[in-house]
């Protein structure tokens, strides 16, 4: 079954919905890669290795961000309109 | 206040009493119809937390004792998986709820069209990969037990731990039982367990919290003495691991998605896909408050606790050690919430795969469908409330095995290995409508083959050493722990990356070499699709089933009330009354996802296949539901095809009525004209005729006038002769005189007729060679025609020097005359009006004297008799008509 074709313009609420959207998909990947941010740090010995308690700052912080950010998307998402795009 | 072993099992007892409470109410208020808010998202979100079990509880704390920050990973993966809902569970929800999934198990058989071994394979390695897992739980509880009763001069030796677990377990299997497996809910949803665990969830939620804050701001002294602490702290937060580090997130994020607890939850338990909204916040919040202050217990218990003590219990041994009896119970008892609540789901959805993907296929292949529906209901519950027993069992005898010396992390993370073989099938059949079930099982089965030899039955030290170290049959490349002679490996990303890689290899490759069956293709389309259709997939199956006896089928499986609503309500669609719908395909395909509620997606297509005489969804059967789809197609086409007819007939009508309505104004006109044509030589007539009977008049006034009467009584009669002559045309009851003669001949005597005799004005150009033509027709009439074309010529010809060219020439077996003259010729718009009766022209074709408007009418209707036409010649620098003789005439005369 075809798709049906999606018009080129879209009126501002739904443009941005559709933005709000975007930027659902993107959370995930974003925090992925600070959290893989570990993965240039030195081991224990080498330098660059982060203290204990910054280590843990980055990662509990970057986590708490994140989970901020979500919480806003779905906020946004849910008071848009209950589109079935996926 | 002493905690002593009896007061712990006198409390795990009331604890386990208020959750048979809680369970029993909220099913009450469920099947009352209260229960509103028992589905709202939060609820949904707690339910969710069950990924938190005794591994969290306990065993985060000893991870980070052992390995840093490392712990996190497992609480990451999930996390960035909850934050980008969006993207998969989403999806996720909205296939297992349309397809009405009831464990992953059914999933993965449901996508591979209904698949029955599929989903038995992945029940197989969902029941190994989680007996570790449930191994865990009973080590955690009678970890904690000991722990606790161990201070008491009568201390627990190795045979009470595991009377302990043994209890444990019994005690689990019992709730379980009452409340998982008490009914067939055909969408598989236990309100009272969901509320449990959420109750559960809070339950060891505000116990971690409570012993974190004592640890923080009692112990530690406030939350910068503790991050110094941290900071000085004997072991390394970051370890410097790196490819755990990566790959732990991969695999528990890959675990979250393919843990059976987490999936009955997760999809099959959930009521509202909106509720993912708030979860995908709220469950990482979850998961990040349970990890908070898990750093600090470590840390400060690693300080305070002698040396040797077991970091795994430090969430109890901790506030034990400093004498806070209460804050040590409940922590004992956030610890027995945390492992039984991912006992019971987790118990629950294995007995629902064992019994839909193993029992009931089974079941079904001994005996046909029509006899045992009502014993099957009956058997897929005892099989349910069996497989209970059985895993618990599994997970008792794996706990034994291993004794009680394993950190629990190591032991969650060989199950998180187990169940992510699962995610390549998964993932590959919700983006992929090319993967198949073959590659689906190749794939599976190669992956968990890894995974036990390399991972899972190591584990339990069931390999002799010499395979670990030299392989099996002496092969070097097959030792567990370095595949292929790769060494040096941590064994956890060994086994991972192995089973995973060749897990996802043979799974893309297989797909690709094989062929789908219809079933498959057709269940792909509507798994990868999902968001692109309504709730309703489309239907297959043949409608040859009597809807009573479905009734009677469906009433035992689903319960009698279940059934009638079910049926009532689709009669009711259908708009028929009663309780007997037509079977059509669709109402089958209904009752079959119900069904699968109740008891898997294979087993009930077999089922309801079986039923309605279309066993195996054919080739056939497919054909016919294209060539619905294509018929479809042909008549939107035809319709279109009709509305352009329609179009171009309306175009035509208008056409015919701008003609209509001009012949009309000029039959008007005519009629008007004609009796003034009649009335005027009738007025002369009559007039003279008065004069004639006048005595005095002279001889030759009498000669003249009776003159003038002769000349209007004959304009009068070719008058009434040419509308004669129209008419018998029209009527076709012209006979003709067919005679063989020569057109030069024609047109001679045409010319002669019309009075242009050499010297009269009109100069004719001939070419009497090509004029001798032989034809076989009425001549006289062929003879009509010229003249008229002839005489129209010499009377409407407004050149200063008329000509008149006739040129004949004989054509692919036609003759063509064509008559040019050199006048004005024929307005455009009045062209087409020529050859109609009563036609008068306007501008210099009025004129005329005795034109009656006939006479090219009467031309077409003789050219049509003789077989061949007459028509106006454009582009000629004048009038010009052609006359087509058809030359079978011409020919035949030769």
């Amino acid at each position: 079954m075809a798709r049906q074709p999606r018009p080129p313009f879209l009126d501002r609420r739904r443009y941005r919905i559709e933005r709000i959207r975007d930027a659902a998909r993107l959370l995930p990947a974003l925090g992925l890669a600070l959290l893989l941010v570990p993965l240039a740090w030195g081991a224990p010995g080498e330098p660059g290795a982060p203290g204990n308690a910054a280590a843990l700052l980055y990662l509990f912080g970057l986590w708490a961000v994140l989970i901020a950010l979500a919480a806003l998307l779905s906020r946004l998402l849910r008071s848009g309109a209950d589109g079935d795009e996926p | 206040m002493t905690l002593g072993f009896e007061t712990l099992v006198a409390a795990s007892l009331a604890y386990v009493a208020l959750l048979f409470a809680v369970a029993f109410l909220a099913e009450r208020r469920q099947r009352e119809g209260r229960g509103a808010w028992l589905r709202s998202p939060w609820v949904y979100t707690l339910s969710l937390s069950i990924y938190c079990t005794a591994w969290t509880f306990y065993g985060a704390v000893g991870y980070a004792a052992r390995s840093g920050l490392e712990f996190l990973t497992i609480y990451l993966g999930p996390s960035l998986v909850m934050v980008g809902w969006w993207w998969t569970l989403r999806k996720l929800v909205r296939i297992g709820r349309t397809q009405r999934v009831t464990s992953i198990a059914d999933l993965i058989s449901s996508r591979f069209g209904k698949s029955a071994p599929l989903g038995a394979l992945v029940t197989a390695i969902a029941v190994a990969g989680i007996t570790p897992y449930i191994a865990l739980q009973l080590q955690s509880i009678s970890l904690s037990f000991a722990a606790i009763a161990d201070r008491g001069e009568n201390g627990l030796v190795a045979g009470d731990l595991r009377l302990v677990a043994f209890w444990t377990a019994v005690g689990l299997a019992a709730f379980t039982v009452l409340f998982g497996t008490r009914n067939l809910d055909p969408s598989e949803r236990h309100h009272g367990i969901v509320i449990a665990i959420a109750v559960e969830a809070v339950v060891k939620l505000v116990a971690l919290l409570a012993v974190g804050a004592f640890v923080v701001w009692g112990l530690a002294g406030g939350v910068a003495e503790t991050l110094a602490r941290i900071e000085n702290a004997p072991v390394p937060m970051w370890t410097g691991e790196r490819g755990r580090w990566a790959g732990l997130i991969f695999l528990s994020a890959a675990a979250f998605l393919t843990l059976p607890r987490m999936f009955q939850v997760m999809v099959v338990e959930n009521d509202d896909e909106r509720h993912l909204a708030v979860a995908g916040w709220a469950f990482p919040l979850y998961v990040f408050l349970m990890s908070l202050f898990v750093v600090p217990i470590a840390v400060v218990g690693l300080e305070r606790l002698p040396a040797g003590s077991n970091p795994d219990l430090f969430v109890l041994t901790l506030p034990l050690a400093e004498g806070q009896e209460g804050l040590s119970l409940l922590s004992f008892l956030g610890g027995l919430s945390s492992a039984t609540s991912m006992v019971i789901v987790a118990t629950i959805a294995l007995a629902t795969m064992i019994s839909n993907h193993i029992v009931a296929p089974l079941w079904l292949r001994a005996r046909p469908a029509e006899q045992t529906a009502g014993e099957l209901r009956r058997v897929v519950l005892i099989a349910r409330r069996l497989s209970v027993a059985g895993v618990l069992a599994l997970g008792y005898l794996y706990f034994r095995l291993t004794g009680a010396g394993t950190a629990l992390s190591a032991i969650g993370l060989i199950a998180f290995a187990g169940v992510a073989q699962i995610l390549p099938a998964m993932v590959g059949g919700v983006i992929w409508r090319g993967a198949t079930a073959r590659g689906a099982a190749a794939g599976l089965a190669a992956g968990a083959t890894l995974w036990a030899w390399t991972l899972f039955l190591p584990s339990f030290g069931v390999l002799p050493a010499s395979v670990m170290a030299e392989g099996a049959f002496g092969l070097s490349w097959l030792r567990p722990r370095a595949l292929f002679g790769i060494e040096g490996l941590d064994p956890l990303l060994h086994s991972v990356m192995w089973s995973l890689l060749v897990n996802a290899g043979l799974f893309v490759l297989v797909s690709l070499v094989t062929f789908p069956t219809p079933l498959e293709r057709l269940q792909g389309e509507s798994f990868v699709n999902v968001f692109d259709r309504g709730p309703a997939p489309r239907a297959l199956g043949r409608a040859a089933a009597e809807p009573e006896a479905l009734l009677v089928f469906a009433s035992r499986l689903l319960g009698r009330d279940a059934a009638l609503d079910l049926f009532r309500e689709e009669a009711e669609r259908q708009g028929k009354s009663g309780h007997l719908p037509d079977t059509t395909p669709v109402f089958l395909a209904r009752l079959e996802r119900e069904l699968a509620g109740s008891v898997g997606a294979a087993a009930a297509h077999a089922m309801v296949g079986g039923l309605a005489k279309g066993s195996e969804v054919s080739v056939d059967d497919l054909m016919a539901v294209a060539g619905e789809a294509q018929q479809i197609i042909e008549y939107s086409a035809r319709l279109e095809q009709k509305s352009a007819e329609a179009e171009r007939t309306a175009r035509a009508l208008r056409e015919a009525n701008a003609k209509l309505t001009r012949l009309a104004a000029q039959k008007d006109a005519f009629l008007s004209r004609i009796s003034h044509e009649l009335r005027t030589p009738m007025t002369a007539i009559r007039s003279f005729s008065a004069i004639l009977r006048e005595e005095d008049l002279r001889p030759d006034e009498r000669r003249r006038f009776a003159g003038i009467v002769e000349a209007e009584a004959q304009r009068l009669t070719r008058l009434l002769d040419d509308l004669l002559d129209l008419s018998v045309l029209k009527e076709g009851r012209l006979s003709l005189d067919r005679r063989e003669g020569y057109l030069s001949d024609v047109i001679d005597r045409a010319l002669a007729a019309a009075g242009v005799l050499p010297g009269s004005g009109l100069r004719v150009i001939r070419d009497p060679s090509s004029e001798i033509v032989p034809v076989v027709t009425d001549l006289d009439r062929l003879a009509q025609v010229f003249i008229n074309i002839v005489s129209n010529a010499r009377k409407y010809c407004d050149a200063p020097s008329p000509e008149l060219r006739i040129a004949v020439r004989r054509r692919a077996g036609e003759v063509i005359v064509d008559f040019v003259d050199n006048g004005r010729g024929i307005p455009a718009e009045e062209r087409e009006l020529v050859f109609e009766s009563f036609t008068r022209l306007g501008g210099s074709w009025r004129e005329g004297p005795d034109g009656a408007g006939l006479g090219l009418a009467i031309c077409r209707e003789v050219m049509a008799r003789l077989g061949g036409s007459i028509a106006y010649l454009p582009g000629q620098g004048g009038a010009a008509f052609r006359v087509v003789l058809p030359a079978g005439l011409a020919r035949a005369a030769e």
